[in-house]
């Protein structure tokens, strides 16, 4: 166990504190052994206290290993091909994902039928278990053109199989957002494997695959063009445009009815794969990867359309040992903004029902319904209606917070192929600004279909895309222009602070 | 007593359609499929018989493996189940008997239980016959009826017997958990949308026991409407005295 103190393990994570120069490979490093904050705010509700139910092991360290013997001893071993190996179009696949049990056993396969990978997974669970013979965690090797990714966790091993020239950290980052979800529907997965250490997961996932599959979006595979990939890249959330005396009414209007809650934690309400407003539970936070899983949740989940749906839900940053319960239920039929109302006690349905009635009736009341439905259509900024026409697109990230802005995804950038392209022009720009060994501040790259700029100020960092004849001096004005803009309208397009019930 | 207030859990592998059951039962769903549900949904529902007021609260649960592990939180106190099948998918008819034995090891009231086959449009295909479902259903105590939520036959049915069982369990007194109130106004604590006065479902009054029609356990008529499955006299079976953690 990290800390025996009362200080909440998430709280060195804050979403408002949440800034991130090195933080990518942090993430992938910080999964040690926490504190139950679940038990901790039932303790502290109830001081007789629940019995404490964390008993979770867990000792990874990760160490870059890229010794060029365990790429030769990747293409020594003899591997038998599998079924899928003769399938050109699966061979041919951009990214791979397999998730498989420390006993090598298939878990996931993001492509096909991982029954079939029997073969493959052997042989990555036999590379990982060769160098942890030695002391050692295997993070990448590189064979035959392919760049093979790994996350270690306890019971699981995770892989990433792609051509393609993404970094190491991106991958890795995907990975580790692919096990929270995994623990986020099976908290108690590590106590299985305790128990039975062949235990076939395959039959727990079921239904879980639909969101990981949903996580990885971002693939070609994939037809959707949305922004919502980039939040994935750049580790934030996306905010729904809202003025500060509609997003104040909707605060309170949660803050009225919740405030005699005792074991609520967080209520989060969001629309359109966006955040409205969180409010929380005084010295608690929630942090950003959290956040998309719940998005995600959300995203993938026609059925909490029909009716309130009470759930039990893990989030891995907060407490990656036990559930919230989560009352999940749209505001109303005319508006179709998501509310979760998240508490540590079981019981309180029915309650949380009650409060969820009469903060849509005050939102009505005060219109907010309205207000919301006008920018749920939101699809992003438009450059042209802020007269920046020259710019085809930007992420604007602002650290702080830990909150995204787009702009809208036009010409030429709607066709999927171009989409794709847009994308990897991102998450190269990402990683060479956040490369560890020789972070940049500034990147100005004119390539053959556009030019594109990344620039990293004490407050936000910017990636803008321009066509790519355009006057550098221009350019400079233009982000200029946006950042002005930005910081004009700023407390419409972001959150400052997340109030306390 | 003037009203009741039960706890009714759907149980059932996913896919045998106990989210179609309900929301079509309730009519309140336009578009027909909303995917898998995810953990429980919940719906209330109120029924009038003979003068009482039956407010139902129905949980509506996934049937995904990994949700049994969180299932107890969903039927404790329930008054009532309805566990599903899909009679065209023998397995679906087999995992029935792990959510029977479950309620059976963890409720101690007694329950009011009903089997349901469900797809019974599919019955070209089915794969569990009626005898046997039957004979399954009176082994624990349960009513067995057959339904196709897909053309909304037998839904009412099913209902309205968990209805009548429930206030018979009231009369009997037997049990802790269901709630009885003497004036049929007490029951606003927690209306829910679908529950408004002007949208509940008056039915006519039935007197307990009696089969909604006669004769209906020998027609293969499928396509008539609300269909129950079987007589009086395969009910008068189901409801021997058996294990006394549940009625009918
Ligand atoms: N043919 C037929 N299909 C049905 C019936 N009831 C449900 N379905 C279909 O079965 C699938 C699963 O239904 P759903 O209600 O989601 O099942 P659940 O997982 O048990 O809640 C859906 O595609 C439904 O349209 C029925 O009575 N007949
Ligand atoms: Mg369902």
């Amino acid at each position: 166990m990290e800390t025996g103190s009362s200080t909440p393990a998430g709280s060195e994570e804050n979403f408002e504190d949440f800034s991130d120069g090195t933080v990518d490979y942090q993430e992938v490093e910080e999964e040690e052994n926490k504190h139950s904050i679940i038990q901790e705010i039932r303790n502290e509700l109830s001081p007789e206290g629940a019995s404490s139910s964390n008993g979770f092991k867990k000792s990874e360290s990760f160490a870059s290993v890229r010794s060029k013997d365990f790429c030769e001893s990747m293409e020594d071993l003899d591997v038998s091909p599998d079924d899928y190996f003769h399938d050109k179009e699966w061979i041919q696949k951009r990214k791979h994902i397999f998730i498989l049990s420390s006993a090598g056993k298939p878990i996931y396969s993001l492509h096909e039928n991982e029954g079939k990978l029997a073969t493959l997974c052997g042989t990555l669970q036999a590379l990982v278990s060769f160098v942890q013979a030695n002391n050692d965690t295997i993070t990448s090797i590189v064979a035959d053109g392919i760049k093979f990714v790994f996350l270690i966790r306890s019971s699981l091993i995770l892989v990433a199989a792609t051509r393609d020239n993404i970094a190491v950290q991106q991958l890795q980052m995907q990975l580790n957002d692919v096990y929270n979800q995994i623990l986020s529907t099976l908290p108690h997965m590590t106590k299985i494997f305790e128990k039975r250490q062949n235990y076939d997961l395959r039959k727990q996932l079921a239904g879980t695959e639909r969101l990981i599959d949903h996580l990885l979006v971002n693939d070609t595979s994939n037809k959707k063009i949305t922004n919502n990939v980039f939040t994935t890249l750049t580790n934030t959330v996306q905010v729904l445009p809202l003025s500060t005396a509609m997003r104040n009414n909707v605060t309170s209007a949660i803050q009225n009815n919740c405030s005699k809650i005792r074991d609520l934690v967080f209520a989060v309400l969001i629309a359109n794969n966006k955040l409205i407003v969180l409010v929380r539970m005084k010295k608690y936070s929630i942090h950003p990867a959290d956040l998309r899983l719940i998005f995600n949740l959300i995203e993938c989940s026609e059925s909490f359309k029909t009716a309130e749906s009470w759930t039990p839900i893990c989030l891995p940053k907060f407490d990656m040992n036990g559930y919230l319960y989560a009352h999940v239920s749209y505001l109303a039929d005319d508006c179709q903004a998501c509310l979760l109302l998240l508490s540590v006690d079981p019981n309180v349905f029915f309650t949380l029902s009650d409060a969820k009635k009469k903060i849509t009736e005050k939102l009505r009341r005060s219109h907010c319904l309205e207000a919301i439905n006008e920018e749920m259509n939101n699809r992003g900024v438009n450059l042209r209606t802020i007269g920046i026409p020259e710019m085809r697109h930007f992420l604007y990230k602002c650290k702080v917070s830990a909150q995204l802005l787009c702009a809208e995804l036009t010409h030429p950038y709607s066709s999927p192929s171009e989409f794709d392209r847009l994308y990897s022009i991102y998450c190269d720009m990402y990683h060479r600004i956040h490369n560890n060994l020789r972070p940049l501040k500034l990147i100005y790259h004119v390539g053959e279909k556009e030019l594109v700029l990344a620039w990293v100020a004490q407050a936000y960092e910017l990636y803008a895309v321009f066509e790519p004849t355009i006057d550098k001096n221009l350019v400079i004005k233009l982000v200029n222009k946006l950042v002005r803009w930005v910081e004009k309208e700023q407390d419409i397009l972001f959150i400052k602070n997340h109030p306390n019930f | 007593m003037k009203a009741i207030e039960a706890k009714v859990v759907i149980l059932g592998s996913e896919g045998v359609g106990k989210t179609s059951i309900v929301t079509r039962y309730l009519k309140n769903v336009t578009s027909s499929d909303q995917g898998p549900t995810i953990s429980a949904s919940f719906f209330s529902c109120k029924l009038y018989l003979d003068g009482v007021k039956v407010k139902l609260q129905v949980w509506d649960t996934a049937g995904q493996e990994r949700f049994r592990a969180v299932a107890p939180m969903y039927y404790r106190n329930a008054n009532a189940a309805i566990l599903v099948f899909d009679l065209s998918q023998h397995k679906t008819y087999r995992d029935l008997k792990m959510w029977a034995q479950e309620l059976q090891r963890n409720v101690q009231d007694p329950m009011i239980l009903t089997v349901v086959g469900n797809k019974l449009d599919l019955h070209a295909t089915r794969t569990v016959s009626r005898e046997e479902a039957f004979l399954f259903a009176s082994s624990i105590g349960a009513n067995y009826m057959e339904t196709s939520a897909l053309n909304e036959q037998g839904l009412n049915q099913v209902f309205l017997r968990i209805a009548e069982g429930l206030v018979r369990l009231a009369n009997e007194n037997k049990s802790q958990t269901l709630r009885r109130y003497d004036s049929s106004n007490s029951i606003s604590a927690y209306s829910n949308v679908f529950a408004d006065d002007d949208q509940a479902f008056h039915l006519p009054s039935v007197h307990l026991g009696i089969p909604v029609e006669e004769g209906d356990v020998h027609s293969s008529d499928v396509g008539r409407l609300e269909t129950p499955s079987w007589s009086i006299d395969h009910i008068a079976h189901g409801s021997v005295e058996t294990t006394g953690w549940c009625c009918y």
